[in-house]
């Protein structure tokens, strides 16, 4: 039976990981994500599960080993955040390339320079093109359900792509909340057993991992992967509902808060949701008509879902808790904006870029923000598409 | 050990038609390397010559399970395999004893595997690590690493008229590795193939990691005719550039002791890469390149207690 506990982020990142028990666990401890390789170390030193750990000497190396570990036949899990994720990188491409099935939990922070510990999406958004499906948490709560769910998305039958569990550092990732726990046999009913596609102790039957493939295969490689994310956008839907008819609780790739009537939205991602609805409850109580959405799945992109939410409105912020660097804001604004060329009306779109290396977004930012939009459908137009959110200038 | 003529039966495990260089040091150490293996194994290669040339989609040199994953983490990647084989063998799912073999050249080993291979060597896995050593990054164009020899020419420590190829002496990795106290740590070369092949087999067979350095001649990169491979390997440990030896459990013994060395030059003399050191002027060169030689053999017996 499900139980009520009260776990932080990390916490209870490393439960799901305990309840999972892969075969396999590669990690590197780094600022906001070390308590979740500590306690995963604490639960092997303790017998709670039979998983090789691996305290491998880098983050480098977790993803190598992982990689090693998945091809072989195993299920494996890893989670970092930060630097540790950019140290990553080169082996991320090749994680979904292969099409290796790996869950990561990401414990969302800024990266250097200058150096900061604190929570932005930098080294996710960094990662956006990896290959990895994308999946950004508002909740402790739903750090746990996310894990769990992301070991079915990933070894799904037509997906078989590594899958990023991201949930904001500090803010989530040390935030103590309460949540439901399924039991260990439910949750090990729910991912069920580790069926590998061709693995390399199949020693009857040998094969070759990661061959040269040049202008001749290449591109059929990558074009599969194509497939294989479209594919991701309906099993992480079927995935959820599943997972729904289980706990009781219910995901999806966006989630609409109070749009019905809205004229006015914040677009968000991960905890920010949480501060943006309930400043969307003093709005509404004033008679202002706002609403919000919450990308929860980024990659794949739900730009249908996005279209639909927000099409009939008249003024629609992006939060970006990241800068794309690219002289037009962040990543998340450029995509939804993007996901709009096609439609014949579409919202005013303002790009916000806030709470870069850990700083605090509040209800009066939030207000501020809906302030803009208001300026904004007063003014039939956005007077500068990028605004900085709490930035001294 | 098996003799020649039972060595000569064991089956291939990479086979040939691959597309390696005529003369290639390479695949030579890695089929005897094989040919050490008593149980099934389980391969993987670092990103380099190896790899490449013995894995064009749709093709496969290698008759075994095989993983390329990149350039620096070879030893990171069959750590991992390794790693999940023991969890499966745990869990019951998996009955049949394995052994786990990472390739890598110089570069791979070396230089940007150095972190990898350390880390794997130190946490204990039960694998074998082979460095094909052939003294430079030979697939990208023979371009130096940290085995590359003092005064050699490559592509990026070229012999200028100011500079005469390279600058530094090499770093002894198979000293580094076994500074990790590991069970067992070799050098071998191509040419000494049954005390290659012996000591492939004492690194297969023991409980934990194991490292050998294998010298494998590089004809495109040292500037030889491809034929004289295996006689230039040779003369690598007659003149004490290569000394063949192991770390068994902590004890070092040396396994070729000649009553002299021949002078480095016998091993300079023939390679291109060399033939600037030759010129007038540069004996003082070969004089520290001479010195170098002596100072390492004289350190090494001492090791060893041969005197």
């Amino acid at each position: 039976m499900a139980i009520r506990v009260a776990y932080t982020g990390n916490g209870a990142c490393a439960q799901a990981m305990r309840q999972v028990e892969p075969h396999m666990v590669a990690a590197y401890p780094i600022t906001p994500q070390t308590e979740v390789v500590e306690e995963f170390a604490k639960f092997v030193a303790d017998g709670k599960v039979k998983t090789k750990f691996l305290p491998v000497e880098s983050e480098h190396s977790a993803m190598s080993a992982c990689i090693g570990g998945v091809a072989a036949g195993g299920r494996v899990m890893t989670t970092t955040a930060s630097q540790g994720l950019a140290y990553m990188w080169e082996m991320l491409y090749i994680a979904s390339g292969l099409r290796l099935p790996i869950v990561m939990g990401v414990a969302n922070r800024a990266l250097s320079a200058p150096i900061n510990i604190h929570g932005d999406h930098s080294d996710t958004m960094g990662a956006r093109d990896s290959g990895w499906v994308q999946l950004y948490c508002k909740t402790v709560q739903e750090v746990y359900d996310t894990l769990i769910q992301a070991v079915r998305i990933a070894e799904h039958d037509e997906v078989r792509l590594p899958v990023m569990v991201c949930y904001d550092g500090f803010s989530v990732s040390h935030s103590l909340m309460d949540l439901e726990v399924l039991a260990e046999e439910q949750v090990k009913g729910f991912v069920g057993r580790f069926t590998p596609r061709y693995p390399l102790l199949d020693i009857a039957n040998p094969v070759t991992y990661g061959p040269l493939a040049l202008y001749d295969f290449y591109f059929e490689y990558r074009r599969q992967q194509v497939e294989a994310m479209a594919t991701a956008e309906r099993a992480v839907r079927e995935i959820a509902e599943e997972y729904a008819s289980l706990s009781g609780r219910r995901y999806s790739a966006v989630e609409a808060y109070r749009l019905d009537n809205a004229e006015v939205a914040l677009v968000s991602l991960g905890s920010t949701a949480s501060t943006i609805e309930y400043a969307v409850d003093r709005l509404r109580d004033e008679g202002v008509a706002a609403g919000a959405l919450r990308i929860r799945t980024f990659r794949p992109f739900p730009k249908d879902a996005i279209r639909e939410a927000l099409e009939p409105l008249k003024a629609v912020a992006v939060m970006d808790r990241s800068e794309s660097l690219s002289g037009w804001g962040g990543p998340v604004g450029i995509e939804v904006k993007a996901a709009f060329y096609e439609t014949e009306a579409r919202p005013l779109l303002l790009d916000v870029v806030y709470g870069l290396g850990g700083r605090d977004v509040g209800v009066d930012d939030v207000r501020e923000v809906f302030g803009e939009l208001k300026k904004a459908t007063d003014a039939g137009k956005m007077s500068d598409p990028v605004y900085y959110l709490s930035l001294r200038e | 050990m098996a003799t020649i003529k039972e060595l000569s039966r064991k089956p291939e495990l990479l086979t040939g038609g691959h597309r390696l260089c005529a003369g290639c040091g390479a695949s030579i150490a890695v089929r005897q390397v094989l040919l050490g293996a008593n149980d099934q194994v389980i391969a993987g290669s670092a990103t380099g010559c190896l790899e490449v040339s013995t894995t064009p989609y749709p093709f496969s040199a290698w008759k075994i399970p095989f993983i390329h994953n990149a350039f620096e983490n070879s030893a990171a990647t069959i750590s991992g395999v390794e790693a999940a084989y023991n969890a499966l063998k745990r869990r019951g799912k998996i009955e049949k004893k394995m052994k786990f073999v990472a390739f890598g050249g110089d570069g791979g080993t070396y230089d940007i595997g150095l972190q990898s291979l350390s880390g794997a060597m130190e946490r204990g896995h039960d694998m074998v690590y082979v460095c094909y050593d052939n003294g430079a990054y030979m697939n990208t164009g023979i371009q130096r690493s940290g085995s590359t020899p003092f005064g050699a020419a490559t592509t990026t420590s070229p012999a200028g008229k100011v500079r005469p190829g390279k600058p530094q002496q090499r770093k002894d990795l198979t000293q580094i590795i076994a500074a990790h106290n590991i069970p067992y740590v070799a050098q071998a070369s191509i040419s000494h193939w049954k005390d290659l092949v012996k000591k492939a087999e004492k690194a297969f067979s023991v409980e934990g990691p194991a490292f050998l350095n294998v010298m494998a001649p590089c004809p495109r990169g040292w500037r030889t005719p491809n034929e004289i491979t295996i006689e230039i390997s040779k003369i690598s440990v007659q003149t004490g550039f290569w000394p063949l030896y192991e770390v068994e459990d902590g004890e070092w013994k040396l396994n070729f002791k000649p009553k002299e060395l021949k002078p480095i030059t016998d091993f300079l003399k023939p390679q291109g890469r060399f033939r600037h050191l030759f010129k007038p002027g540069n004996e003082h060169l070969l004089e520290t390149a001479q010195a170098e030689i002596d100072k390492n053999w004289s350190w090494l017996k001492k090791r060893c207690g041969v005197e």
